[in-house]
């Protein structure tokens, strides 16, 4: 059926059956190449997206319980031109290896900051726990959100 | 008349170019190790992958507006490598790097430089390229010299990509390329530039994959859209060496969506037009009951499942010598589980077969590989097979990249004209990738009355780390097609880079060293190769003997490992890291906080890597946590410090999570770590508070493979400072808080 979303600060409807699951209808249906399928059982964050706000694992999110409300994605922050400002925080953190965890750890870092401006660096730990990283990137993961909050904590941990 | 995308894009990008001439490749050799070149030496007086591609035009074109391409074999795995080869072509080009555009492994563009593996991508691309592009320069020089009438030294460059002369006379390489051809072969010693006038390399220059990666851009195989591109899945039991019983073909084949079941003896997939469509159809075949078709997964533990199989005893070192009389003998067993590479993405691969061409997209490490198990796997001619890298998540070694690309080649061969891409499961990717072998080591080690290491012996137990593919009999979907192919037989990767025996032979200064690789071929659970390979386990044994041999005799770590160490490059990163982590001050153990170390040169040929930890311990429960690790590297010159940084930053936190909770598990009849829930890997709430990385400065060196060079010496260091913190010392992996606990006793 046709559905209408919310996405990135556009109305899009979707062809789609409401109970799959909002990733699959960001990646195929619209195209948006941020989310990540990385388990699809809500236990590593590869496809973390803001829904109203919140982080949410798209990947357990069926289209039904989305309705109307607001879904950002990574795409809906910056670009490669334009990158926001914790974008732009992750690349001179140069915070990613493979990357392919990235785009989730921005979208949680993002509902983070936006609800606490200035978290502390436990905050930001316990907040970024759900998502997995297997490069190993986590001391610049933090790095960046810490640079992006402008947060008194920021401390250089490694040679530049 | 018949077009593959491989032409169409051979044609358009030959067209683009002043330079190009006849294709630029030599003749391969199938033989490949990780590591090794992917072509057999024809000029092996020339340096790293120019041995085996010796032509410049096939590593660099310059088009007559001074675009310039540099081509590599080696793919991007996360590791920064197409930043680094950019800033190396371009210094010794000498223009910006922003001006240069990298084209990765491709059968149809790049040379063959075999795997992208074991560290090895600098010194055989890096060198190549190089050289290639010293060659380059030099040649731009002597023909612009010839075009202005003057001798070659009056001439420079000066990172703006043109020749100047005297008297403000330039040139650009675009004007002087279009009338030069670079289709010859390089020379051998053409002068490189003063590292001392280094531009980019030796810079931090940002990656030039991050902002697409950070802004959701297209970077991944798996975000790769085709026109008419279907949604395949593919049907098997849990894990390896099990199948589905009967699952409901027919049932699911009607449901509304799903275009086809591709069935090919055991190898079952569903395709459909939507990948929610093709993932439901597939939970709805696996309903079906499976069973076990190889023989039972043994329930013990990792040294009676090795010793009861029949392995080879390979003799690594066998050095006799001083007559110092030993006064103290210490003997030690230490072991490691079935790990699993554990990507983030499932792995996943594009396949296109048109008018009777396979294209294949796929993030394997061994690109002409996949090409080469393809056409054998589809009886296909191995030029109408065109394999590209394309990135995936982070693989660490064999992950499913190899079986997934088989796989989504067989699929698109049921279904040509429709692009097709696959991606497995989350249990999927646990359950059926290649794990990293289950070893233990056995240590003894014999010290004089002078606190003088007088004897050393060191036996290791391994499950090959080396089952790559390059035939059909390689990939799972080569074993389930009829007729099936047959599985070769596994071979150990000789020293010295080793396989299981990676890093058994230790760098100290011993006078008498025994080394024997116990080489078990057979695999109850499928192994290949994972990052630092034996290296992980025989760093872990090593360095925590030293800790032991030092406690015994009363004295430093630090001063025993010095003590037995005459190569000043290890002294050098052990000292400072030493300086750096505050060593000689270190918090000693006190039942809670406790520091180690541990060193090595990655297989005594690449980079020095010495880490130093501290951790503090609950002794409530056995938690830990490592506070902060500091690590000194020298890894020859370094091209990019920030990026090596970040790899060694990565390998200390892989190796915490490997080392301190990482272990397969299994029923008799199939694995049962199939996700996150039951194969844990290391979080954001346990990450160190602080790692620091230090890098030697070697200007000019050659470049020593740095990826992988931090996995040893960071499990040893762990282990050794949770040794130190609770007296006790932990020689079975995983180091988990159950053992502290056990080991703590009642408080
Ligand atoms: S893909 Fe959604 S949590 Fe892993
Ligand atoms: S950067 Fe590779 S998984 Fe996080």
């Amino acid at each position: 059926m046709t559905l209408t979303l919310n996405v990135n600060g556009q109305t899009r409807s979707v062809e789609a059956d409401p109970a799959t699951p909002l990733l699959y209808v960001l990646r195929n249906g619209l195209g948006l190449s941020g989310p990540k399928y990385g388990c699809g059982l809500g236990q590593c964050g590869a496809c973390t997206v803001q829904l109203d706000g919140e982080a949410v694992f798209s990947c357990l999110t069926p289209l039904a319980v989305v309705g109307e409300r607001p879904v950002v994605t990574v795409e809906g922050l910056g670009t490669g031109e334009a990158p926001s400002v914790l974008q732009k925080a992750f690349i001179y953190e140069q915070a990613a290896q493979c990357g392919y965890c990235i785009a989730g750890m921005i979208m949680r870092a993002q509902a983070l900051l936006d609800a606490n401006p200035s978290p502390s660096d436990a905050e930001i730990r316990a907040h970024m726990e759900p998502n997995l990283c297997r490069c190993g990137t986590h001391m610049r993961i933090l790095r960046a959100v810490r640079r992006a909050a402008g947060s008194k904590n920021a401390e250089t941990e490694a040679v530049r | 008349m018949k077009r593959s995308a491989s032409q169409l894009n051979r044609r358009a990008f030959l067209g683009a170019g002043a330079l190009t001439v006849a294709f630029a490749m030599a003749p391969r050799a199938l033989a490949q190790l990780p590591g090794a070149s992917g072509g057999t030496a024809v000029r092996p007086d020339l340096p790293g992958d120019l041995k085996s591609t010796p032509m410049l035009d096939a590593w660099i074109r310059i088009d007559a507006k001074s675009a310039i391409t540099v081509f590599t074999g080696k793919a991007e795995l996360g590791q920064g490598i197409k930043t680094a080869l950019i800033q190396v072509a371009a210094e010794e080009l000498d223009v910006d790097p922003g001006t240069i555009t990298l084209v990765t492994a491709d059968t149809a563009r790049t040379p063959d430089e075999g795997l992208t593996a074991a560290s090895h991508s600098m010194q055989d691309s890096g060198t190549a390229i190089m050289n290639a592009a010293a060659n380059v320069r030099m040649l731009l020089t002597n023909a612009a010299a010839r075009t202005m009438n003057v001798a070659p030294e009056t001439l420079s460059t000066s990172g703006d990509g043109q020749i100047h002369g005297a008297g403000g006379k330039r040139l650009s390489y675009g004007e002087i390329a279009a009338s030069l051809s670079l289709h010859v072969e390089a020379q051998p010693n053409v002068p490189l530039r003063d590292p001392a006038s280094y531009r980019t390399i030796g810079t931090s220059w940002p990656r030039v994959d991050i902002p697409a990666k950070v802004t959701g851009g297209e970077a991944y195989v798996q975000d790769l859209r085709l026109p008419g591109m279907l949604h395949a899945r593919i049907l098997r039991g849990p894990s390896s060496g099990t199948r589905l019983k009967n699952p409901p073909i027919d049932a699911v084949a009607k449901m509304s969506g799903v275009v086809k079941i591709v069935q090919n003896g055991a190898f079952l997939a569903v395709v459909a037009e939507e990948e929610w469509t093709a993932i439901t159809a597939m939970r709805a075949l696996q309903a079906a009951p499976f069973e076990r078709t190889a023989p039972p997964l043994p329930q013990t533990g990792v040294v009676e499942t090795l010793t009861r199989l029949p392995s080879r005893p390979i003799t690594v070192l066998d050095a006799a010598g001083g007559t110092a009389v030993p006064v103290r003998t210490i003997k030690a067993r230490y072991t490691r589980p079935w790990l699993a590479h554990g990507s983030i993405g499932p792995s996943c691969a594009v396949a296109w077969f048109k008018n009777g061409e396979m294209t294949i997209w796929s993030h394997s490490q061994g690109i002409f590989d996949v090409r080469r198990v393809a056409a054998d796997l589809l009886g296909l001619d191995i030029e109408n097979v065109h394999a590209i890298h394309a990135e995936g998540a982070g693989c660490y070694g064999q992950n499913g990249a190899d079986d997934v690309a088989a796989d989504a080649a067989l699929i698109a061969h049921e279904l040509e004209g429709h692009p097709i891409r696959l991606q497995w499961m989350r249990e999927q990717e646990f359950g059926w990738e290649p794990l990293g072998p289950g070893m233990f080591v056995d240590l003894e080690a014999a010290m004089d009355d002078q606190n003088r290491i007088v004897a050393w012996r060191h036996d290791v137990w391994s499950t090959p780390h080396n089952t790559r593919p390059n035939t059909a009999g390689g990939v799972l979907a080569g074993w389930e097609v009829t007729p099936p192919f047959k599985a070769p037989e596994p071979q150990p990767i000789p020293m010295p880079e080793g396989g299981g025996d990676r890093n058994s032979n230790p760098l100290y200064a011993l006078p008498a060293m025994n080394v024997v690789y116990h080489f078990v071929p057979e695999m109850p659970m499928r192994t290949s190769a994972m990052r630092s390979l034996g290296g992980h386990m025989n760093i872990f044994a090593i360095e925590q003997l030293f800790d032991e041999l030092a406690a015994s005799a009363g004295i430093d770590p630090l001063d025993l490992r010095l003590a037995h160490m005459t190569d000043q490059r290890a002294r050098d990163v052990m000292t400072l890291a030493a300086e750096r982590f505050g060593w000689s001050a270190r918090p000693r153990g006190d039942g809670r906080r406790g520091c180690g170390m541990g060193f090595a040169q990655y297989k005594n040929l690449e980079a020095y890597c010495a880490v130093m930890m501290e951790v503090e311990v609950e002794r409530e429960t056995g938690d830990y946590r490592v506070k902060r690790a500091v690590a000194a590297v020298d890894c020859g010159q370094a091209v990019n410090p920030n990026a090596v940084a970040n790899q060694i930053e990565g390998a200390i936190i892989q190796a915490i999570s490997w080392t301190s909770r990482e272990m397969v598990t299994t029923k008799p009849t199939h694995l049962t770590s199939f996700d996150w829930g039951s194969y844990p890997i290391l979080r954001f709430s346990s990450v160190p508070d602080a790692i620091e990385v230090h890098i030697v400065d070697r200007p000019g060196m050659p470049f020593l493979g740095t990826a992988e060079a931090g996995q040893g010496p960071a499990g040893a260091a762990l282990a050794n400072a949770l040794a130190a913190a609770i007296g006790v010392r932990l020689r079975d992996m995983p180091l988990t808080p159950v053992k502290v606990k056990a080991a703590i006793g009642v408080i």
